[in-house]
């Protein structure tokens, strides 16, 4: 490790730094500028820990924390429930519609803000559909919505996508001959599953596991919704927004929030320390596929429908309340419009250009950013490479309106040349927030997919006489594709629907995403069901999106299967 | 020289008005929290009106446009500031953000209700007036087999458990100058009693203050605690809701100002002046908008049922206002009610449910030992843990502001210290209450 870098790192040392530089930049910096107030005297200024004494000391503030984990390792486990059958049988069966469920199974990722809220409430509210319908049959209600059970019930309905996503990708990335070697071996079903397929998936499972760990930990909107406030990061957010009180608690909690999410990415990392997830073999890719027989079929099929239906809910509200006229304590809305859709339509396609500009650049540079750290991280040795993972996963635990506070803070005096507009005004400043908020998401699909490409592929590379740079663009990237993919829809799909650093970045009405659109038409109770028509054509863009993206990785590994027929003869 | 000096003020009037009519153009920027409803209307008659004039709404949720304004007030580019809650002006005020504008307009009387409509120093003025008031959804009363709550006390009555909804003053302006309202009605103590017993039968501490229409439209909830336009608009959007004005209100301005250093004042100052005239009052009262307008001529023009604060003295003068007292111990409330309502609802509500039902099994029996118990768990409740002496304190209430002016300016105590004490009681209190109530009942 002391040794000074070699010629052949050079090119990675480079990258790492100017990544390192970029992160400094958009990220600590402006996040550093915000809450310094966290290790300020209230009464005197001068620096001091005093305030995460308070912390420690608050009993409320104690049971948020409680409250907070709790939830999060709930949310994990039953995340766990929901993705697992979905990602195992779409990937290991040969099972018609997996491509569509693949694509389905991403739209919970998709939660346009405040209308998503409202039409959770009128399906599992305590007066919702489900509820309503449950007390007329059975005289009977079930608190879905109610107190941490119910943050965990939205919770996990809205980021299991994280675990399916990743996991398929690993899934799918596992060499085939270890199943058969197992197989020859005598094992099968669900032996084979836990002992065989499962853990050579692991890096995958756990990139997915810490994210919905440390996002749902860090989540605001759901609490918020649900009114839940005795929770870390609604706590921080009341306090930091509040009107003209100058709380430092709100900050010293989002330091907490840094510190504890980089602890549990720390854990999750050291829970695959040790091991060799890679397999050399990627002629056949993935894992035998198999028929059902009928029972088994119809089976799956139901539990695949019955999860589907679960986890579509929000958006099967969503759709009625977009077409609805008046919904108010009742299974479903009086009547039907297309009212909302054509008074909508006139400002739309302005929000929806931007949202794909600026959700499309913010997910680019992720999966690009994301490859590179991921690569400098397991492929080299540079010092202190560790820290681009940890500094980029923290981004995780800020706040967006710390984010954007910090932009304005710190960019505002800055002016862009030949523009001649205040960088923190620029649109550009929205894709590069954006782009710092989701690279965590990008970043784990990048690592886990890599951790599953053997070296030996590339030293192979290089021994034919193939440059670094040559063998990480021929060899590495295609190889790790199916991670990128998965980083870059799960990246675009929730920068889609950002609403938190946005707000305070927007300075002009033709730059205005589509959340942001939303926020305006939920501000009125006649906006409800524009709003609600707004965020179904954010979900069809993004889904349209999603779906179109796996049908090109799916045409080009097809295609690079039939090019190479010797290596798929070749392994018997 | 009298002649000469006249002449010349003339001049420099003529010029003035000529200068002022031509400058109204290029583009003005609104930093607003108001729906794209209220927004687009007000734009597009002004706009008409001043064909060379681009008005951009810049819409940003009130505490999000404080922060916006206040990070980019060396570089501004905003010219104006256009929002409901006062104390959000107040802010601005302090933070030496705004600038003095004395519109032209005359017809605008100096109150509505018991409040001022424009900022006695002058760097805000009222345009519309709004009070607080209980709205309901018929089809969930209905359900319930509930009658709608016209007035604040009846909305602590144990029918209604579980049905109440409301924002807290922290989260909503407007929302504090309710809750002020009433403490400085009924007094400090008294006051609090009747939000802890309203607070008891609350479903839900909303985040933002339209989650409490957003949720009676629902029907999440039966009952809210809502500002007048969220109910009226609620209603003339088809939902089925209503709203009414219990005696005990206020009646509070919505406001806009001018940013100090804006790049088009002149078309600022015309944008004052155009939501002032005839013309902007009666913009108001569009059904998607609602707001009481502050001209009381307009209301000529009104719909029949519609709201008069200046002909019905009931609507907003029961209490008179006392805007320093509420200014100086702003915070304080705020705090006050998310410690002891916000983050220990459910134990209040706990608290509650055992009292109600201590009582209802109480009723038609004569048991002094659980009256007693019962009067002293519901004294429980309502302990404050500071008087009003130290609330209305200048230097307590500089614990939750901070604002030190120089670098060697001390301030003794820290929020979060004072809120955990307050909070241990608080905690302690409900907890006491609810065992008291629930022995009070298991002796009837």
């Amino acid at each position: 490790m002391a040794q000074p870098i070699s010629s052949v790192q050079r090119g990675p040392a480079t990258i790492g730094i100017i990544i390192a530089l970029f992160l400094i930049l958009f990220l600590a910096l402006p996040v550093l500028k915000v809450i310094f107030v966290a290790f300020q005297d209230p009464a005197t200024g001068e620096f001091t820990f005093i305030n995460f004494v308070d912390f420690f000391n608050t009993s409320l503030f104690q049971e948020s924390f409680f409250n907070s984990f709790y939830v999060a390792i709930m949310s994990v486990l039953v995340a766990t429930l929901i993705s697992v059958p979905l990602a195992y049988f779409t990937t290991r069966f040969n099972f018609s519609g997996a491509l569509i469920i693949q694509t389905l199974g991403i739209i919970p990722l998709i939660m346009p803000p405040f209308v998503g809220a409202v039409a959770m409430q009128l399906l599992f509210g305590s007066n919702g559909s489900v509820n309503l319908l449950l007390d007329e049959w059975f005289g009977f209600t079930i608190p879905f919505m109610e107190g941490l059970n119910g943050v965990i019930f939205v919770e996990s309905i809205h980021y299991f996508p994280f675990i399916l996503i990743n996991l398929s990708a690993a899934l799918v990335n596992i060499d085939r001959s270890m199943e058969e070697a197992a197989q020859n071996l005598g094992s099968s079903g669900l032996r084979l599953f836990r002992r065989i397929v499962f853990p050579l998936a692991m890096p995958g499972y756990v990139a997915g596991a810490a994210l919905v760990f440390i996002k749902v930990f860090d989540d605001l909107g759901t609490p918020l919704l649900l009114n839940v406030n005795n929770m870390l990061a609604p706590q921080a957010f009341l306090r930091i927004t509040s009107i003209g009180i100058s709380d430092p608690m709100g900050y010293v909690i989002s330091v907490i929030l840094v510190g504890f999410s980089l602890l549990s990415l720390y854990v999750s990392l050291l829970a695959l320390k040790g091991k060799d997830y890679a397999t050399t073999q990627k002629g056949g890719g993935g894992l035998m596929k198999r028929d059902l027989r009928f029972w088994e079929k119809i089976g799956c099929y139901s539990l695949v429908i019955f999860i589907l239906m679960l986890v579509l809910s929000p958006h099967i509200g969503l759709f009625l309340l977009s077409f609805g006229t008046i919904w108010s304590y009742a299974v479903l809305p009086d009547a039907y419009t297309f009212d909302h859709y054509i008074t909508v339509f006139s400002s739309a396609s302005q929000y929806i250009t931007n949202t794909l500009l600026y959700a499309g650049l913010a997910a680019t540079f992720d999966v690009i950013l994301g490859t590179a750290i991921a690569y400098v991280v397991l492929r080299t040795g540079i010092r202190g490479r560790k820290w681009l993972d940890y500094g980029a996963t923290a981004a995780l635990a800020v706040p967006g309106v710390v984010l954007g506070i910090g932009y304005l803070r710190l960019f505002h005096s800055v002016d862009v040349p030949l523009i001649d507009k205040p960088l923190a005004s620029w649109w550009v400043i929205i894709v590069i927030a954006l782009t710092i908020r989701r690279l965590p998401y990008a970043l784990r699909s990048c690592m886990a997919a890599l951790q599953q490409v053997s070296i030996m592929l590339e030293e192979a590379a290089e021994n034919v006489g193939a440059t670094k740079s040559r063998t990480v663009w021929r060899i590495v990237v295609p190889l790790m594709s199916g991670g990128i993919l998965a980083g870059f829809v799960t990246s675009f799909a929730t920068a889609s629907v950002e609403l938190s650093a946005t707000i305070m970045l927007v300075a002009t009405e033709s730059d205005a995403p589509l959340a942001f659109g939303i926020y305006e038409y939920m501000q009125s109770a006649s906006g409800r069901g524009p709003g609600a028509a707004l965020g179904i054509i954010a979900v069809l863009f993004v889904g349209f999106g999603t779906y179109m993206s796996h049908r090109i990785i799916e045409r080009s590994k097809r295609a690079r299967e039939a090019s190479v027929p010797v290596t798929e003869g070749a392994t018997p | 020289m009298k002649y000469i000096s006249i002449l010349c003020a003339a001049a420099l009037g003529l010029s003035l008005i000529s200068s002022a009519a031509m400058a109204v153009e290029g583009t003005l920027t609104i930093v607003t929290s108001y729906p794209t409803d209220t927004t687009g209307t007000f734009k597009k008659a002004f706009e008409s009106k001043y064909p060379g004039l681009k008005v951009e709404m810049l819409k940003k949720k009130t505490s999000a446009g404080i922060k916006y304004l206040q990070e980019t007030s060396d570089n501004n580019n905003s010219d104006m500031f256009w929002a409901s809650a006062p104390d959000a002006f107040e802010v601005l005020k302090d933070s030496d953000l705004l600038v003095k504008y004395k519109s032209n307009v005359s017809g605008i009387p100096e109150k509505v209700g018991a409040f001022p409509i424009n900022d006695p120093d002058g760097y805000y003025l009222g345009f519309a007036a709004s009070g607080y008031g209980i709205m309901w959804n018929t089809r969930y009363l209905k359900a319930k087999k509930l009658l709608p709550a016209k007035e604040w006390a009846d909305l602590k009555k144990s029918e209604y458990f579980g049905h109440v909804g409301m924002s807290a003053p922290s989260r909503s302006g407007t929302t504090h100058l309710t809750v002020e309202t009433l403490i400085q009605g009924l007094g400090w103590d008294a006051g609090w009693a009747e939000w802890k017993a309203i607070a008891g039968n609350f479903k839900t501490v909303t985040e933002r203050s339209f989650g409490v229409p957003d949720g009676v439209n629902s029907g999440n909830f039966g009952l809210g605690v809502v500002i007048d336009f969220f109910g009226l608009s609620s209603q003339a959007s088809g939902f089925p809701v209503e709203f009414v004005y219990p005696t005990v209100t206020t009646l509070v301005p919505a406001n806009i100002a001018l940013v100090k250093n804006g790049p088009n004042p002149e078309a600022a100052g015309a944008f004052v002046d155009f939501l002032l005239s005839t013309q902007g009052q009666e913009l108001l009262l569009d059904p998607k908008i609602r707001r009481l307008p502050v001209n009381p001529e307009t209301y000529a023009k009104a719909p029949a049922d519609f709201p008069n604060p200046f002909k019905d003295s009931s609507i907003g003068s029961a209490v008179k206002f006392d805007l320093a007292l509420s200014k100086n111990r702003y915070n304080v409330v705020n705090s006050l009610f998310d410690v002891m309502i916000t983050y220990r609802l459910n134990d209040l509500r706990e608290a509650t449910k055992a009292i109600q039902d201590a009582e209802k099994a109480l009723a038609g029996q004569s048991n002094a030992g659980a009256k007693k118990l019962i009067t002293e768990a519901r004294a429980l409740i309502s302990e404050l843990p500071i008087d009003e002496a130290t609330a209305n304190d200048p230097d307590f209430s500089a614990i939750f502001t901070k604002k030190r002016k120089k670098a060697t300016d001390k301030v003794a105590g820290r929020q979060a210290e004072v809120e955990q004490k307050w909070d241990e009681m608080v905690k302690a209190n409900y907890a006491k209450a609810k065992a008291l109530a629930e022995k009070a009942k298991s002796m009837l």
